[in-house]
């Protein structure tokens, strides 16, 4: 027998004390955060940042962001979660409700090559209100241009859409940081997948 | 090969559904890419039944302050299984919600009904190894929103779940039996097909109603399936 899958709907206004509560300061503990990497996890330690643009290019302040990504051995993580690791977590959680500017930020390491080739990349999960249904991206970054070439899905891409793709990396002060921001509608739409 | 099958979207929303407004300047307006379901896709992340504390997948107690909270207690069962009917167990099931006066605890609803300072509404709990959960919760009210004059949202009850793996991530809601305002709602309607609507909608449950406590509410999930591998034949 075949079951129907269950429709999804949107997350609405109001997820924070549910999904994202120490981030947004409610009594509630949280199975993920803003770091996807703690200090003592191996590889390159970045900081990946964006905002979240709406189709009048205005910075969308309900927004939830979700990463998965392997870590920088390119092996997705298979133990538990745990948001008290200092190590390599794999999953990070972040509302766009609280910065000045409404971004995200994730700290991080930069993943490896996973065993089926191709560049380096993060997956990303868009959810807000106004969405009924989530939308699937990936970030790949701007210092892995050899790489992008021989990326299946990058490869697969519209070549005048795959920039939409790629975060820039930037050195500051206090260490690397990628910037991805998400444009929901627009000439700069972000592609996203049918995962 | 893909580990997942593909996303049934005759029984989702499209992203753009011009009734429930905000979708209009919100939802991607080209159409998804075709990805290759490789790896990446088969994997994502699990969570240990040691993430979850005591009161977690309880929100008549987990929110107390100095009493219990107002409203109609309720328990509500379901099983979460693939759409080929296979139990998934140790998925994680987050929930959130309003309280019995309709209002949130988070800080932008505005509504002008009472906070309740017994109950937060939001927790979580975890599928065993049939692919049941449970939780109990009071009764969320009815509140009004911007979308339209004189819009109001049905009750219900927000869901989150991993399932399996990263590509069968799923956010709902869930609805109650009955509620006229179920067939004025943008949000519940912006799912075209009448029967995968239905679906989201729990079922009262004399059976799953506890004596002298809570009442009964049943809310199965199904996520999409997988393909079977040679293992598994």
């Amino acid at each position: 027998m075949r079951y129907g899958e269950t429709p999804s709907q949107t997350v609405g206004p109001y997820f924070a004390y549910g999904l994202t509560a120490g981030q947004y300061g409610y009594d509630f503990t949280d199975i993920a955060n803003g770091v996807i990497a703690g200090p003592a996890a191996k590889g390159e330690h970045i900081r990946i940042t964006g905002q979240v643009f709406d189709g009048n290019n205005v910075p969308v302040n309900d927004a939830m962001i979700e990463i998965w990504q392997a870590d920088a051995n390119g092996h997705y993580a298979k133990d538990p979660v745990d948001v008290t690791s200092d190590g390599f977590r794999g999953l990070g959680r972040y509302g766009t409700g609280t910065d000045p500017q409404n971004r995200f930020v994730f700290d991080t390491v930069k993943p490896g090559v996973v065993a089926d080739g191709g560049a380096p990349f993060v997956n990303v999960i868009v959810f807000m209100r106004g969405m009924l249904v989530h939308a699937f991206s990936r970030i790949y970054f701007s210092d892995d241009h050899a790489l992008h070439g021989v990326d299946a899905v990058l490869q697969s891409v519209p070549a005048d859409r795959r920039k939409t793709l790629i975060a820039e990396r930037t050195e500051t002060p206090t260490g690397i940081e990628y910037r991805f921001d998400i444009h929901m509608q627009g000439d700069r739409e972000t592609v996203f997948f049918d995962v | 090969m893909p580990t997942f099958k593909p996303r049934d979207w005759g029984s989702h929303a499209p992203y753009i559904a011009p009734d429930y407004k905000s979708t209009v300047l919100r939802g991607p307006t080209r159409p998804l890419l075709p990805i290759t379901s490789g790896l990446t896709e088969g994997t994502g992340p699990v969570f240990a039944r040691a993430a979850i504390r005591n009161l977690d997948w309880d929100l008549t107690q987990n929110g107390r302050v100095n009493g219990d909270p107002i409203g109609e207690r309720m328990v509500v069962h379901g099983r979460v299984m693939d759409c080929d009917g296979r139990p998934q167990p140790h998925i994680l099931v987050e929930i959130w919600q309003a309280n019995a006066a309709g209002r949130y605890v988070h800080k932008v609803d505005q509504h002008n009904a009472p906070l309740d300072p017994n109950f937060r509404g939001s927790g979580r709990c975890m599928t065993d190894e049939n692919g049941h959960y449970r939780f109990y919760t009071i009764k969320p009210g009815a509140y009004p929103w911007g979308n339209h004059f004189n819009a109001w949202r049905p009750n219900h009850i927000h869901l989150s779940l991993f399932g399996p793996g990263f590509a069968t991530r799923l956010v709902t809601q869930m609805y109650f039996p009955g509620d006229p305002l179920l067939e004025l709602d943008p949000i519940f309607l912006g799912t075209p097909d009448a029967a995968a609507r239905d679906r989201l909608i729990s079922r009262f449950s004399i059976d799953k109603t506890e004596e002298g406590f809570a009442l009964g509410y049943e809310f199965d999930i199904v996520l999409r399936g997988r393909f079977a591998t040679p293992m598994e034949d």
